[in-house]
């Protein structure tokens, strides 16, 4: 048995060893041809994954502002928004392929603090988008206001529960900047505007919608007279819909955040009222701007908002809305 | 029985002793297990009478037991074994993909889709039990391995974005609809009970469950005895992928979308079902209705603890003391 361990504990590093050492030699390639190629500069974009397609308008965002720039980005991210180690290994070899800038959404605004201060030690300009870190490193932080867009969410909460009763709120994480200003500001937001109202213990449900639908199930069950639910995340707020739709609860007032194509439809619907949403294209734009004018010596604002809107049926094919909203 | 005795009823009792008695010797952990179910399930009605112990709760904790069920169904069979199956939660997110990308994307009619996806998990389990008995890979290895391929192809197929169910309404039933109509009982229970009926027969009733405790409790003296345990081995981890499998197409169903990126970390869950139910880690040893259980147990629990509202972070401390606690007894037992 002993033995066995021993075998799978050096099959394990190596297997590890190998991964890495592939991982940052296919991705060492298109950052060092692309400085070979006529000195066109280029930009290590880390996001925060493909779990919501909000990571794809980002993507895109970022690649037409490139485009229009004449540099180059790559956008990586790790499987899922847990994943805070596999995103700093991602980071690392970031660095390792020496680009002009970085730019990086923490999944955690400490983890990545050895590796934020080698970018500093390095002279690599670091444009900091969607969470900020803990750190003096980033120029700048390219993020939307997430307490001021969740306080939009609980104004609206308390027009629709007319100022009393019960509200569940879901979190998709307790460490990262969103998931703490969010539920601050929502938090915050009900204490201002709605002080008859009562909100309930703040749960977690990591983005999952399965999860988040047990969880939004259980609270609905515990009290049967919550008259309000939030969702933080895409996540977060889609398993609010499925728990309001499995258990046939009928007026209940059920706000989100962002987009995806399950939460437009409980809009149509009339599931969800509404939802607060981030502007990821000008996110993902406004960071390419910012690592483009650090690159060239320009000074950047030390944080850059990017925007959010309140959408529900009335305005969801304004557009302007509409450009943001993604499937 | 074989000693004459005063009377008829004196012999009944003392059969039904005897019976009772081996049975209890025999699956000491398993009513170990549910008797911390009973226990655990009567704590919280009395801290939550209102809520906890009424039908749409408990109608709720079973549905939300199934994905996590299914999957352990499957991970007993390889963990009876004596080896250990990583792959079952990104294997799943792989499958709801796959079950997509027929139904949603080929139009295939939604039970061929959903017969295509099962089997397609079966394809998973294959691979590994192929690594595991002929390449001789240890299966931690093996499935830690195929764990991080499922995950990646899952986005690779669905170009890393959820793909949605909407034009097959038919799917979604398959999780939420009820079979018995004006009943609230969803099938996604009823899939899960035949489910674990089948499991059960597969381990208790066939040649595969036999050569299954077989192969775990002495894999020499298997081989020796004339047992192709190569070939058993590729099939039983093969049927537990079809437990996957049917994962995949429930979660999917569920949400009225396969989420590639859905899945990871689900597999431990898993495993601490089978081991809470008193599945031996060391293999040769194992029950298809302590897993069930065990995965009632972690739904009793986090339905539980949500209702009462405490934090989340204590939430999963106490699962896991839950867990040291089921590990603990089950050796207390094995040693004495």
């Amino acid at each position: 048995m002993r033995q066995f361990t021993t075998k799978a504990l050096v099959l394990v590093a190596a297997t590890a060893l190998s991964l890495t050492a592939a991982c940052s030699s296919s991705t060492a390639t298109p950052g060092s041809s692309g400085s070979a190629a006529g000195g066109q500069k280029y930009i290590a974009i880390i996001s925060k994954g493909f779990q919501h397609q909000f990571w794809q308008a980002v993507k895109k965002g970022a690649d037409d502002e490139a485009a229009k720039e004449g540099v180059k980005v790559t956008f990586e991210g790790p499987a899922s928004e847990s994943e805070v180690e596999a995103q700093l290994t991602m980071l690392e070899n970031a660095i390792a392929k020496k680009p002009d800038a970085i730019a990086f959404a923490a999944l955690d605004t400490k983890a990545a603090s050895g590796a934020l201060d080698k970018i500093k030690a390095q002279n690599i300009p670091l444009v900091a988008f969607d969470s900020g870190v803990d750190s003096d490193a980033p120029l700048t932080t390219v993020a939307t206001d997430n307490i001021a867009a969740a306080g939009e969410a609980a104004k609206h909460m308390c027009q629709l529960i007319g100022n009393a009763g019960k509200v569940g709120v879901i979190v998709h994480d307790q460490t990262s900047r969103t998931g703490i200003d969010r539920r601050d500001g929502f938090l915050k937001g009900m204490k201002d505007t709605c002080p008859n109202a009562t909100v309930l213990p703040v749960q977690y449900g990591a983005g999952d919608q399965a999860k988040s639908a047990d969880i939004a199930k259980s609270i609905i069950q515990a009290n049967p007279d919550i008259k309000g639910f939030f969702g933080a995340n895409e996540g977060s707020a889609v398993g609010v819909v499925k728990a309001v739709q499995e258990l046939n609860k009928t007026g209940l007032a059920v706000i989100g955040f962002d987009s995806g194509k399950a939460q437009k439809d409980a809009i149509t619907a009339g599931i969800m009222s509404g939802a607060v949403t981030q502007d990821p294209i000008g996110m993902g734009a406004a960071t390419v701007k910012a690592a483009v004018d650090a690159i060239n010596k320009k000074s950047v604002d030390k944080k850059i908002s990017s925007g959010y809107y309140w959408f529900d049926k009335t305005n969801m094919a304004d557009p302007k809305i509409a450009a943001v909203l993604y499937d | 029985m074989t000693q004459p005795t005063p009377s008829v009823a004196t012999s009944t009792v003392a059969a039904v002793e005897a019976g009772a008695s081996s049975m209890l010797r025999r699956s000491l952990q398993q009513l170990l297990a549910f008797a911390g179910l009973i226990g655990i399930f009567i704590v919280f009605a009395i801290a939550s009478p209102a809520v906890f112990p009424t039908y749409t709760n408990v109608i709720q904790i079973l549905f939300s037991a199934v994905v996590i069920g299914l999957l352990s169904l499957g991970a007993t069979l390889v963990i009876i074994t004596g080896g250990i199956d990583l792959s079952v939660g990104t294997g799943m997110a792989l499958c709801a993909v796959m079950s997509a990308t027929f139904i949603v994307d080929w139009h295939i009619p939604v039970l061929l889709g959903v017969i295509m996806a099962l089997l397609f998990g079966g394809l998973i389990g294959l691979v590994n039990g192929f690594n595991v008995a002929f390449l001789k890979l240890p299966p931690f290895i093996a499935t830690l391995a195929m764990m991080m391929v499922a995950s990646g192809l899952a986005l690779v197929v669905s170009n890393k974005r959820p793909i949605y169910f909407d034009q097959s309404s038919g799917y979604a039933h398959l999780s939420t609809g009820s079979l018995i109509p004006g009943v609230e009982f969803p099938n996604a229970i009823i899939i899960y009970a035949v489910a674990a009926i089948v499991a059960g027969v597969l381990l208790n009733k066939t040649l595969l469950g036999r050569y299954d405790l077989a192969i775990g409790s002495n894999v020499e003296a298997t081989a020796l005895s004339g047992v192709n345990v190569r070939k058993w081995m590729v099939i039983i981890y093969a049927v537990a992928g079809l437990f996957t499998g049917l994962a995949g197409v429930m979660i999917s169903a569920r949400l009225g979308s396969a989420q590639p990126a859905t899945g990871a970390g689900y597999e431990l869950y898993a495993i601490a079902a089978v081991v809470i139910g008193g599945t031996s880690l060391a293999g040769g040893r194992g029950s298809m209705l302590g897993t069930i259980i065990g995965s009632l147990i972690i739904a009793v629990i986090n339905n539980g603890l949500q209702i009462i509202s405490v934090p989340q972070e204590w939430q999963n401390v106490i699962l896991g003391v839950v867990i040291l606690l089921a590990v603990f007894a089950d050796q207390f037992r094995t040693r004495t």
